[in-house]
């Protein structure tokens, strides 16, 4: 297998932030990309995970994007998606609009909250998640938009902010964590094709930047074949990664 | 003993100021029928509390709406609903704005006829710097621990839309997710149900398990069958959420002239209008 896409780097990444979560509910809610990476750790190396197939059916095994569930091994309606947030054996991965150095995220607006420039979605389970639960990212498309200095609005709190865990950003450029003495945001690796400079200059804050930076690993053989056989057929994931 | 309205009669005794709760979620078994009838109604300055959807923007866009009390506005299949955003851009709303589970527990609360109940969602978050009204309290116990006392979401009325509904008021849902209609059912001091086929009481062993059976009559104050009365959101397994006609409804509401236009095809007869309007409009898409 060759030819491996930018999007596939990236659904691996985020596979590979659910390594070593064993049983608990993957909330991959940010997109095909995360979603797919959650599903494909359960079907690889973290096969402990339970999964949903994007409704309130928890899946008996991981559900290929834009498929229903054919056996369910539980059932986890809106109400006790909230009730995991409390009860904490959940791992989310939200998509922010804007996120800052500690990972402190907006999903609610843009501009005064009093009377917005642009409202978004509002604040959803951000507080909760973040406050409870381990949080990570995934950024479609990296920007000093989007990783900015400040937030607009605090939906989901970063670790300067009280946050339980905010594990790691996965964008279409990079891997970045908070593996700092002060959780501030730093760069873990880049993707094949993506230099150093390309990621900070996409970046409006100071990202710590280790001396040598790692490429992001690539998918093997057998991982690429879940995704583009079983998981993802349709290639879901390369539409919502830019080339 | 029959508690069967119209959907008439059940606008008819809304009023003005009222503060009111409607089910369902994001674009998900809404009571749409009865959400385009207090639209066309007299009703305004209405506090509404919903996990919001097209009806929020459906109520922001007819002006009924002073406040909004959500935690999200969201058509699902479309992230963002371009009449709340309007509204909100506009400063046309006041906003009180919620994490989701923080606002479930306001209607457990509500529900449970409890003043508050604790959670340490919210803290750190900017909802507690938007809702200067938001109180902690600690806990009695030795972890001290400092929580949120996320008030009781009290509701004058509640609109729910059910899949079944007998005259009593009882009412059944045949979806995957009962969303939070019972609680809305149990906070509201009057619930209305709209439903997609009134039953005999007997029948509804026949359309699902007991634990189906959502909604007890002690609870509702009036029930009215609204076939299709959903749409365009979501009412598994009677029907989908219409995607081709939300697409079209998200397309109107971005553009004023296009949605005079919408509004005047869709939105300016009754209930009957409106579901012979959007059959006409499918069959023209085809």
């Amino acid at each position: 297998m060759s030819d491996v896409t930018r999007a596939e780097v990236c659904a691996v990444a985020c596979a590979e932030l659910f390594r070593g979560d064993g049983e608990i509910v993957a909330a991959a809610v940010a997109g095909f990309v995360p979603m797919l990476g959650s599903r494909l750790a359960r079907a690889t190396f973290e096969p402990d995970l339970l999964t949903t197939d994007g409704g309130p059916t928890l899946s008996a095994e991981p559900v290929p994007l834009g498929r229903t569930a054919e056996v369910a091994e539980g059932w986890l309606p809106f109400r006790d998606h909230l009730w995991l947030v409390l009860n904490a054996r959940r791992h989310v991965v939200m998509g922010p609009s804007q996120i800052d150095r500690y990972g402190n995220t907006n999903i609610s607006c843009i501009g005064d909250w009093e009377r917005p420039a642009r409202q978004l979605l509002g604040s959803r389970g951000g507080p909760g998640n973040t406050l409870l639960n381990p949080t990570s990212y995934w950024v479609p498309k990296h920007s000093a938009r989007v990783f900015t200095d400040k937030v607009d609005f605090v939906s989901g709190v970063g670790w300067d902010r009280g946050a339980h865990e905010i594990r790691a950003v996965v964008s279409n450029l990079a891997v970045l964590d908070f593996d700092t003495p002060d959780h501030r945001m730093r760069l873990r690796s880049v993707h094949p094709g993506v230099t150093v400079d390309d990621v900070v200059a996409a970046t409006g804050f100071e990202l710590a930047v280790p001396g040598d930076v790692p490429q992001t690993r690539l998918p093997d053989d057998e991982e690429l074949r879940v995704m583009r056989e079983v998981l993802d057929p349709k290639g879901l994931r390369e539409r919502e990664v830019p080339a | 003993m029959s508690k069967v309205l119209t959907i008439d009669e059940v606008v008819g005794s809304l009023e003005s100021g009222m503060t009111v709760g409607i089910g369902g979620w994001g674009s998900r078994r809404k009571p749409m029928a009865l959400v385009r009838a207090l639209c066309r109604s007299d009703v305004t300055d209405l506090t509404v509390i919903t996990y919001g959807g097209p009806d929020v923007g459906l109520l922001c866009a007819a002006g009924k709406v002073r406040r909004l009390v959500t935690a999200f506005v969201t058509m699902d299949s479309i992230p963002l609903e371009p009449h709340f955003r309007q509204a909100r851009q506009t400063g046309a709303i006041e906003l009180t704005e919620y994490d989701e589970g923080m606002f479930m527990f306001g209607l457990y609360a509500a529900a449970h006829r409890l003043p508050f109940l604790p959670t340490p969602v919210g803290l750190g978050s900017d909802v507690m710097r938007v809702n200067p009204e938001l109180k902690t309290v600690r806990s009695p116990y030795e972890d001290g621990q400092e929580l949120v006392a996320v008030p009781a979401l009290k509701m004058d009325a509640a609109l729910i839309h059910m899949n079944r509904a007998d005259a009593r008021g009882n009412a059944q849902y045949l979806g995957a997710d009962p969303y939070m209609d019972d609680l809305f059912a149990k906070a509201a001091d009057r619930t209305y149900v709209s439903c997609e086929r009134l039953v005999d009481t007997a029948d509804f062993a026949k359309e699902g398990p007991p634990q189906s059976m959502l909604i007890s009559r002690a609870q509702v104050t009036g029930v009215v069958e609204t076939p299709n009365g959903a749409h365009f959101t979501d009412c598994e397994p009677d029907h989908r959420r219409d995607e081709a006609f939300q697409k079209l409804y998200a397309k109107s509401a971005a553009d004023p002239e296009a949605w005079a236009a919408f509004r005047d095809r869709f939105l300016s007869g009754d209930e009957a209008a409106y579901q012979d309007a959007v059959r006409t409009w499918q069959e023209e898409s085809r």
